[in-house]
């Protein structure tokens, strides 16, 4: 799955370079950000603005890499488009992460 | 009664011109399901949808049949094929799957109620929410045993009223 990885302002940054999170690539993701996160201590920003579908089984992986994470790190997304937006509401999974809807926004609501 | 599909239709989708009734068969695997996601998206251009009821089609479809590709064909079986019958109606649009695959426990679909949402992050649910969202944004959902088959009827409450 093509990610694109970086440091910035004390976070892991992680842009998803793909469109869809589905059952498809559900396990390659959760390997991806595995392999992101195994070099460093920061919180992750999972910027997903490039995302236009999502489905449970891709909600299910972001989950379980935010478990992962747990309980040293945690994990920030930002950019959410409107459809999955809609999928973590609906779900009530929007109430478990911290949720900007920016990069920018998630880089300076950390310090805010 | 008029066969589905040789009804009257409106100005904007006349016989000649509708997709429906439409078919998609494909074989059991998650990357089949992504490209049948993608064709059904192409049969419903003609109706112009908005990019929201698109994406909850979608939606709802990606969960129905990936729960059939984990779960009914969680033994895989080559040469059995999947299939979606999709049709656009007074009252929306309906779709029929139909697989040979294993009945859902029971002889029924899960009841889909919400994920309880733990405190606990080590506690969250990973799984579990595709049926919570079929029954939430889908209507008439019907499944039957029937035979070898497993056939899951539901209806979208969308582009209604599109007959004169």
């Amino acid at each position: 799955m093509e990610v694109s990885v970086k440091t910035e302002a004390d976070f892991c940054v992680v842009a998803l370079r793909e469109q869809r999170i589905d059952a498809a690539v559900a396990l390659d993701f959760k390997d991806t950000m595995r392999q992101a996160a195994q070099d460093g201590d920061q919180n992750i920003i999972l910027d997903l603005s490039e995302v236009t579908f999502i489905d449970s089984s891709g909600l299910g992986a972001i989950v379980a890499t935010m478990k992962f994470l747990a309980p040293d790190r945690s994990l920030i997304l930002a950019g959410m488009t409107a459809p999955v937006d809609r999928v973590f509401k609906l779900t009530r999974m929007d109430s478990v992460f911290a949720i900007f809807p920016t990069l920018g926004a998630a880089l300076s609501g950390q310090h805010a | 009664m008029h066969k589905q599909g040789t009804m009257t239709r409106s100005t904007a989708l006349s016989p000649e011109t509708s997709p429906f009734p439409f078919d998609i068969r494909f074989n059991s695997s998650k990357a089949a399901v992504r490209q049948a996601l993608a064709e059904v998206r192409q049969e419903l251009a003609p109706l112009g949808l908005d990019i929201e009821e698109l994406q909850i089609v979608e939606l709802v479809l990606a969960e129905a049949l990936n729960n059939i590709v984990e779960h009914a064909y969680a033994q895989p079986v080559p040469d059995d094929m999947i299939t979606i019958c999709g049709d656009h109606r007074a009252n929306g649009l309906h779709f029929r799957i139909v697989d040979r695959g294993g009945a859902m426990p029971d002889g029924k679909p899960p009841l889909g109620n919400t994920q309880p949402i733990s405190a606990e992050i080590e506690d969250l649910p990973e799984g579990g929410f595709g049926w919570f969202l079929i029954r939430d944004l889908a209507k008439d959902v019907c499944y039957r045993r029937i035979g070898t088959e497993n056939r899951l009827d539901l209806r979208l409450a969308i582009a209604l009223d599109w007959r004169e």
